[in-house]
């Protein structure tokens, strides 16, 4: 099976196969994405913390991919890749990072807190671990109107410890809501370590307690994280409850852009770039024969038009009139209390 | 019909229900039970557990999870089940809540009441008699109503659950059976934002809203026979936003004004009240701005403490008689 034909001519259909491409692409456009967020903060650019997601692009790609159009998306604060999976304009996603007019929040909030619900993405605020119980809320929505629709929710290890995630989880267990709890366990809590944030291994067997399952799965492995996610989801959307999946990964860089991490050791982030996700698909795709080198070419000249194009969109975009912060408080109604009077 | 303010609370919420497949209650024991205060009785019944949810003891799931079913469209009603365990909810309220439509740049809004039994002289000590409104009333995004009147219960309701940005109201507890009025029939709302002026006087004015409102009438009325002064009280309430229009109104027809609030007097609104006329009204005063509120410090449980703590009829009526010998 190690040659160009097999794939496209196996059992397979071409639609697995064009699927399967489409998550490598996804996840090079993420980390060129990344990569190029860095640089824009190094050059002053962007500013306000930058959070990389560099590292741990196979666990938004393989979780978000098996998603219908409808579902619910809660990502967190590393997770750029949620927004170019769900098909997020990318050159809005830079003008959010450059606090633009154009961007998803019109320069109200800065990064990702900006969400976008056309394409059903939640945008979470700084509380870590917050949007879990938003999550359960859209997840009950779907179980009451008895919508074929899931609900998924990204943390961190670090959000494991707020009491906003147990209430979350608690009460998915009791109503068996069709919510999808996705922990990117990348080891650091800002600078604190695992050890010092939970007296157990992993954060999946929290699930038993709540009364559903708890998976564990390497976070970096794409093709792990998409089968566990294709299975989890499906049940999940056929009724099944809850389920939790739990990735380990590494986060690059520093919990932001301003932080050298000099917390970690560098032995451990060699380890962890060994275990890049990218290199890991490339190596199965070349094993089911595919033309790796022509198709990441292909794909890192195309990744390499759209950060262009999205960097001129952005640089180009107004920023937000002064005035602007005083708009967007309140939906229009009888009543606008910025109005200060009467309607 | 006579009705309750409890009982108008009630009605608003089976009437929105009916109104409006996409309203939901959600709360700790609001189905089954009715309520602690039985404010749900019957919904259950009337509507099914798909709208009637009895949540575990989780206040944040309770907003976070009327959070994420609004914006997708529903209308959810969250209560907690006395005002005090607010505080537990806070951050998905004024974070989570009140920056959603503006974090998502205006393309998001975020309808859902969080209903709050507040309030003290029920004998439920430090953490069953809290009036919290002004932790919310300066965060931008929320509106915040207090209705002192059974009308004012069930049409601030309907108008909170039609509103499409979050609302906190704030239902006085000592106020659920304690006083009754002749509802009309038929579909009524009463407008967010507009205060209302409950009885008309030139000689001074008090500003008030939910539970010491019917003190300040009382008060009022003593001064009418004994002092011979005729009292105008304007009704707030809403607290966010101030009907500013209406309190200047008033402050400059009379030239005196006694602001008058269960919650404790530092950095409650009557602070911001005080603030609003003194800025822009300052030409028309005849005396200070006074404020009779709550004392300073925690709702005593013992008979005389919290008689000592909380604003009654006899200390608006002194605090009248001071403020007229200007």
């Amino acid at each position: 099976m190690a040659h160009a034909q097999t794939a496209a001519a196996s059992s397979e259909t071409g639609a697995r196969v064009e699927y399967e491409l489409q998550l490598y692409y996804w996840m090079k456009l993420i980390r060129a994405f990344e990569e190029r967020v860095s640089r824009l903060h190094r050059q002053n650019k962007i500013l306000g913390g930058v959070y990389s997601g560099a590292g741990q692009e196979a666990v938004v790609t393989g979780v978000c991919a098996p998603l219908r159009p409808g579902d619910f998306v809660a990502p967190l604060h590393r997770d750029l890749g949620v927004f170019l999976v769900r098909g997020v304009e990318p050159g809005r996603l830079m003008a959010q990072l450059m606090g633009k007019e154009t961007g998803l929040s019109r320069g109200k909030d800065s990064f990702l807190h900006g969400g976008d619900l056309e394409h059903v993405i939640f945008g979470s605020t700084s509380m870590l671990g917050s949007s879990l119980p938003v999550a359960a809320g859209a997840a009950l929505k779907f179980q009451i109107k008895k919508e074929a629709q899931v609900a998924v929710a990204f943390f961190g290890e670090g959000a494991s410890s707020r009491g906003d995630v147990h209430e979350a989880m608690n009460f998915a267990g009791v109503r068996k809501l069709p919510v999808v709890f996705v922990c990117e366990n990348n080891r650091y809590a800002y600078s604190t370590p695992l050890e010092k944030q939970m007296a157990i291994e992993n954060v999946a067997d929290r699930a038993a307690a709540y009364g559903f399952k708890g998976h564990v799965v390497s976070g970096n492995d794409l093709l792990a994280v998409v089968q566990l996610a294709e299975r989890v989801i499906r049940r999940v959307r056929e009724g099944g409850g809850p389920e939790l999946i739990e990735c380990k990964t590494y986060r690059y860089r520093g919990h932001s852009e301003h932080d050298a991490a000099l917390y970690r050791d560098q032995e451990e982030l060699l380890e962890w770039q060994s275990r890049d996700p990218i290199p890991q698909y490339e190596l199965y795709l070349e094993k089911k024969g595919h033309d790796l080198k022509r198709i990441r070419a292909e794909i890192d000249e195309r990744t390499r038009a759209i950060l262009q194009q999205a960097v001129e969109f952005a640089e180009q975009s107004p920023a937000p009139a002064p005035e602007e912060a005083l708009e967007d408080l309140y939906a229009p109604g009888p009543m606008n209390p910025a109005s200060n009077g009467r309607s | 019909m006579e009705v309750t303010y409890l009982a108008a609370i009630n009605q608003a919420l089976h009437e929105e229900m009916r109104r409006d497949e996409n309203v939901f209650v959600m709360g700790e024991d609001v189905a089954e039970l009715g309520g602690a205060f039985k404010v749900t009785d019957g919904l259950l019944a009337a509507f099914g557990a798909d709208r009637v949810i009895d949540t575990p003891i989780a206040e944040a799931l309770i907003v976070g999870a009327g959070v994420g079913a609004a914006i997708l469209g529903m209308r959810p009603v969250v209560e907690m089940q006395f005002g005090d365990f607010i505080s537990c909810a806070f951050d998905q309220i004024v974070n989570t809540a009140a920056t959603l439509r503006y974090r998502h740049g205006g393309r998001a809004s975020c309808p859902i009441v969080i209903r709050a039994p507040s309030g003290a002289g029920v004998h439920g000590a430090l953490f069953h008699s809290q009036n919290p409104e002004a932790w919310f009333t300066r965060v931008p995004g929320l509106k915040v109503v207090a209705p002192a009147t059974a009308y004012d219960a069930k049409g601030l309701l309907k108008s909170a659950i039609r509103d499409g940005n979050p609302v906190v109201y704030f239902e006085h507890k000592r106020l659920y059976r304690s006083i009754r009025e002749n509802l009309p029939d038929g579909d009524f709302t009463v407008p967010i934002g507009v205060a209302e002026v409950r009885q008309a006087g030139r000689d001074l004015s008090i500003i008030t809203y939910g539970g010491t409102l019917h003190q300040c009438l009382d008060a009022a009325r003593i001064v009418a026979k004994e002092d011979g002064l005729a009292v105008e009280v304007l009704d707030l309430r809403t607290l966010l936003p101030l009907d500013r229009e209406a309190i200047l109104a008033t402050a400059r027809k009379t030239g005196k004004v006694l602001v008058v609030h269960e919650d404790r007097l530092t950095g409650g609104i009557g602070g911001e009240v005080a603030a609003i006329i003194a800025e822009h009204a300052f030409e028309s005063l005849d005396g200070p701005v006074r404020r009779v509120a709550a004392l300073d410090t925690h709702n005593g449980f013992s008979p005389p403490l919290e008689e000592f703590i909380l604003p009654n009829a006899n200390k608006i009526v002194d605090a009248i008689r001071g403020l007229a010998a200007y």
